[in-house]
């Protein structure tokens, strides 16, 4: 197999302390943890590692910072969108470094990375318009009362992100919740901190007030279980898996039945129908599955393709997949880095083991695609079986699984038949056929004619165990507020 | 230094077609600024074309992701931030309003500006139950091209209330500003082209009433008129658009707004309050506070402290940082304002202070107090513009409140009260598009501000400012 080797170019970090009440603290149990580059596998730096009594120094600046009458809780609403508006436009200034940094760390090719920042900061200013425009209600009453309702900030949120989109699952957790005037501590994930805590300084030098933002890093049985736990967090937002959202969701119960919001996991179907056009299909089925190297809540891990164009498809996908780069993120060329760390390169070429067992047909890739780091070939197999691990399972890697369908009925009951239910989509030229899919999926995101369609103002979350609440558009403000009744009896003389 | 005196259309400068051009004058001296070129029919026609262009379906605008049209208008913004110390003298010049005055005005309107931006890709239809065999969801697309008409006492500012909802729902527009401050539109005009807005989308014809401003109300390919002005030329607005075309029509026309000052109020609190409410802006305010209602027991000390207030305001050059008054807009304005004082004066209302010219050039009137007045003097029914406080004393407040709603006017109200009962209502029973309870004039982008009866119909600001500019279309989708 053709070796390379990543070639980083040299970056500075500069930021690798706690970051709380806008200063940078050193944990308080004086550990620290090691960051890796996974192009590489070697260690970038150590960052000082976040646990309980951390978490609490954040949750009590940033109870300070949510104050009645503190500075943050003061500000006009559209000097709050101004001060995240500002954010965003820090991101951008600071593209090129960032790009870097999370590419070093995370290991998507710079481009993904730059595209990234900018829908992070498309997102925080779509968030910065909405912080003085959502509203409560006047309600019709008898003569002698006013009644209303108000939309408040719930307090101190706990965000709790994953680690294959860092910086944009970063600004999709900030963007609602500071439009909505909460006071915020996030944990990055153990295996990508950099760039959280670099935004942290663009946080502080945008003017946000300090405790409003509070970044953690640390990992989850220490730091965020902590933040699961705690009796004066009032609300919780977690991206990750279903086996720890589960976790999440107990603690949560268990402690103060803190508000929580859930995005999960998926085994996202795409319905390739017999008037697709074959190349279309091929194309928009490749990114799907492999884009982030397939590290995708939302990848297209069940490619259903209709029994009349089964055949031109896997080849022609078998073709495209055979000719996708692999190799160096910091070289333009390179259109897939490495998997995310040791753990999860094992898991998958593990799945991929159960798939040859279980019967399916490897049609290409399959392996590993260099000695150094955690690269893996993309990886088509055909012929699959409902049943089999590769299509029941989260794989969170780059294999392609392509089942065969005739009857469109069957075919999403059978696109139904899991208990995931992130996103669908659906390949067809005809009307009818097209709406009744959105009809029947049961997603929370249906794409018809195209795939990974997300938008700043489209919701998005899961049906049944993909998660709970959403996260975008309008309604990815109401995890983010109380509604406070108020009834005013007008007493009888003025 | 005068930099645009022509008609702006497609993003570039024109002549006049008929040639001429028309004065314009500064309030503080009465003389000549410069001339601009007039609009007729035949520019709004030209414009017309234009805007139609750049509204086709398959336009730069018209497919520009709504994110996109957001940064032009956020844009726009910055630039009117950007050139804020040109722009204040501009209007200062043009206006007659104190520089500080005509920087706060620049401030809101990029605010304004910025609020609407971020409504661009939040305008949501909505998608409706039905029977399981159907999709049905509504879609609100823009109208189209949008002649807007504005007045003189705000010139940037209401061009930016304009502009905001009309740009953020995706229109074109073709905006004509007030024949006596043509100037800051227009440079604005080349504030829009830099900041990228695609040629045809904001056309700026200066020009009349009868002339230009008729051509746009009368237009048959015009999809809406928005007016801000007297009720006079407001009726005639929507008489031109019934009588056309039946374009949208809506109007932010004058007021004669009630202050009532109840008996527990603070009295200092109240009187700077009163004060303001009338005489900001030369009081040429459509919500000026132009009738103050007076608790008869806080009535004497009331008017003491107004007088001395009133007596204080520092009237004179605009550019002075010290000024708090500038001029009348204009000598018809200033003579109309001066026959009230006489008719005041007539019908046996006292006058306090004020009620003549102050200096003796340009178009600047003392600040004005009349007390002792009755319901039924012209001064307390209609609407005067100019610095003339009139103040009406009452006893009880179910009386009041009808007192202050005997009016085919109904913009503003204000109450000053400690009592929460009272305040809120009030706020029931005031027939006005916005009541402000111890404060006066809040105006705030976000809340939505219009009249009631004939102080017009439709409102601006807030999500309510978007609702005149798109037109809602039902689809239904049957699955065969």
């Amino acid at each position: 197999m053709a070796s390379f080797t990543s070639k980083p170019p040299k970056i500075e970090i500069k930021y690798t302390q706690i970051f709380i009440n806008n200063d940078w603290h050193k944990a308080t149990n004086g550990k620290t943890f090691p960051v890796i580059n996974p192009s590489t596998g070697e260690e970038i730096c150590q960052v000082e590692e976040g646990t309980k009594n951390d978490i609490d120094k954040a949750v009590e600046a940033a109870r300070k910072a949510f104050h009645i009458n503190s500075p943050w809780r003061t500000l006009e609403p559209s000097a709050r969108g101004k001060i995240m508006r500002k954010f965003a436009d820090l991101l951008r200034r600071d593209i090129e470094y960032l790009a870097q940094l999370e590419t070093l760390n995370n290991g998507k090719p710079v481009t993904n990375s730059k595209m990234d920042i900018m829908g992070a900061a498309a997102c925080i200013d779509y968030y910065a318009g909405w912080a003085d425009k959502f509203t409560g209600e006047t309600l019709p009453t008898t003569s002698d009362m006013f009644l209303y309702t108000r939309h408040e900030p719930i307090g101190i949120c706990g965000q709790i992100i994953p680690w294959n989109y860092p910086i944009l699952m970063l600004a999709t957790k900030l963007g609602p919740a500071l439009a909505c005037g909460n006071v915020v501590i996030l944990k990055p994930s153990e295996e990508t901190p950099l760039t959280a805590l670099y935004c942290a300084a663009l946080i502080k030098e945008a003017g946000f007030p300090p405790g409003v933002v509070n970044i953690v890093p640390g990992d989850g049985p220490n730091c965020g279980n902590a933040i699961v736990l705690h009796e004066h967090i009032n609300k919780i937002s977690f991206t990750g898996s279903v086996e720890v959202g589960k976790k999440v969701q107990e603690g949560a119960a268990k402690s103060n039945l803190k508000r929580v919001t859930l995005e999960l996991g998926g085994k996202s179907p795409l319905i390739i129908c017999e008037d697709a056009d074959v190349n279309f299909a091929v194309y928009v089925a490749h990114e799907a599955i492999f884009h982030n190297a397939a590290q995708n809540c939302i990848a297209a891990s069940r490619t259903f393709v209709h029994s009349k164009i089964y055949d031109e498809f896997i080849a022609k996908s078998v073709a495209l997949a055979k000719k996708r780069i692999v190799g160096d993120p910091f070289d333009p060329a390179t259109q897939q880095g490495p998997q995310i760390n040791k753990s999860q390169f094992k898991r998958i070429l593990n799945y991929i083991e159960s798939g040859k067992k279980a019967g399916a047909k490897l049609e290409c890739g399959g392996e590993k695609a260099n000695d150094k780091g955690y690269f893996i070939k993309p990886t088509v197999f055909s012929n699959v079986k409902d049943d089999m691990e590769i299509a029941r399972e989260e794989i969170f890697g780059p294999v392609m699984s392509v089942f065969k369908f005739d009857s469109y009925d069957e075919v999403i009951e059978r696109a139904n038949a899991t208990n995931f239910g992130l996103v669908a989509g659906v390949l067809t030229k005809d009307l009818t056929r097209a709406l009744k899919f959105v009809q029947e999926l049961q997603a929370g995101s249906v794409w018809v004619n195209t795939y990974a369609a997300m938008k700043a103002q489209a919701p998005f979350g899961g049906f049944k165990q993909s998660g709970q609440g959403r996260e975008f558009g309008k309604y990815g403000l109401e995890p983010y507020y109380e509604v406070k009744t108020v009834a005013i009896k007008l007493l009888s003389k003025m | 230094e005068i930099k645009y005196t022509q008609l702006f259309i497609n993003n570039e400068w024109h002549k006049a077609t008929k040639g001429k051009t028309f004065p314009v004058i500064n309030p503080s001296t009465g003389e000549e600024i410069c001339q601009v070129e007039e609009g007729t029919r035949e520019d709004v026609d030209k414009a017309v074309e234009a805007a139609r262009k750049a509204f086709d379906i398959e336009s730069p605008w018209r497919k520009l992701e709504p994110a996109a049209r957001a940064n032009l208008i956020r844009k726009f913004a910055d630039l009117l931030r950007r050139d804020i110390d040109y722009l204040s003298k501009l209007e200062t010049l043009n206006n007659g309003k104190p520089v500080g005055d005509s920087k706060g005005d620049i401030l809101g309107s990029a605010a304004c500006i910025d609020y609407y931006a971020g409504w661009v890709d939040k305008i949501a239809g909505e998608t409706l139950p039905g029977a399981h065999d159907q999709f049905i969801y509504t879609r609100h697309e823009p109208i189209g091209v949008c002649g807007q008409i504005i007045p003189w006492n705000y010139p940037i500012m209401m061009m930016a209330w304009k502009f905001g909802p009309a740009l953020a729902c995706g229109n074109v527009i073709i905006l004509k500003p007030a024949e006596q401050t043509p100037l800051t539109a227009l440079y604005c005009a080349a504030l829009l082209k830099e900041a990228g807005f695609p040629p045809g989308v904001v056309n700026v014809i200066p020009g009349d009433g009868p002339e230009c401003g008729n051509a746009i109300a009368s237009h048959e390919h015009i999809d809406k008129v928005a007016f801000t002005g007297s009720v006079e030329i407001g009726k005639k607005i929507q008489e031109a658009a019934a009588k056309s075309n039946l374009k949208r029509v809506t109007l932010e026309l004058g007021g004669k707004s009630p202050l009532i000052i109840c008996e527990d109020a603070d009295i200092d609190y109240a009187v700077s309050v009163a004060h303001r409410a009338i005489f900001t802006n030369a009081a040429q305010n459509c919500t000026a506070g132009s009738r103050t209602f007076v608790h008869a027991k806080i009535y004497d000390q009331f008017i003491a402290k107004s007088i001395e207030l009133a007596k204080n305001r520092v009237v004179g050059d605009p550019f002075d940082s010290n000024t708090e008054q500038g001029p009348q807009i204009n000598e018809s304005q200033f003579k109309k304002i001066l026959d009230y004082v006489e008719a005041g004066k007539k019908d046996g209302a006292k006058l306090e202070c004020g009620g003549e010219r102050h200096g003796n050039k340009g178009y600047f009137i003392k600040p004005t107090i009349f007390s002792g007045v009755k319901d039924d003097m012209r001064i307390a029914r209609e609407e005067i513009f100019g610095p003339i406080m009139s103040v009406l004393k009452f006893d009880s407040y179910d009386e009041v409140i009808k007192r202050a709603n005997s009016t085919s006017f109904g913009l503003g109200a204000g109450v000053i009260t400690k009592d929460l009962t009272r305040g809120l209502t009030f706020a029931q029973r005031l027939e006005a598009g916005s009541v402000w309870v111890n404060d006066y004039d809040a105006i705030i982008n976000q809340a939505p501000f219009g009249g009631f009866k004939q102080s017009g119909h439709g409102r601006e600001l807030g999500k309510y400012g978007l609702e005149s500019y798109y037109e809602v279309k039902t689809v239904v989708v049957k699955l065969i």
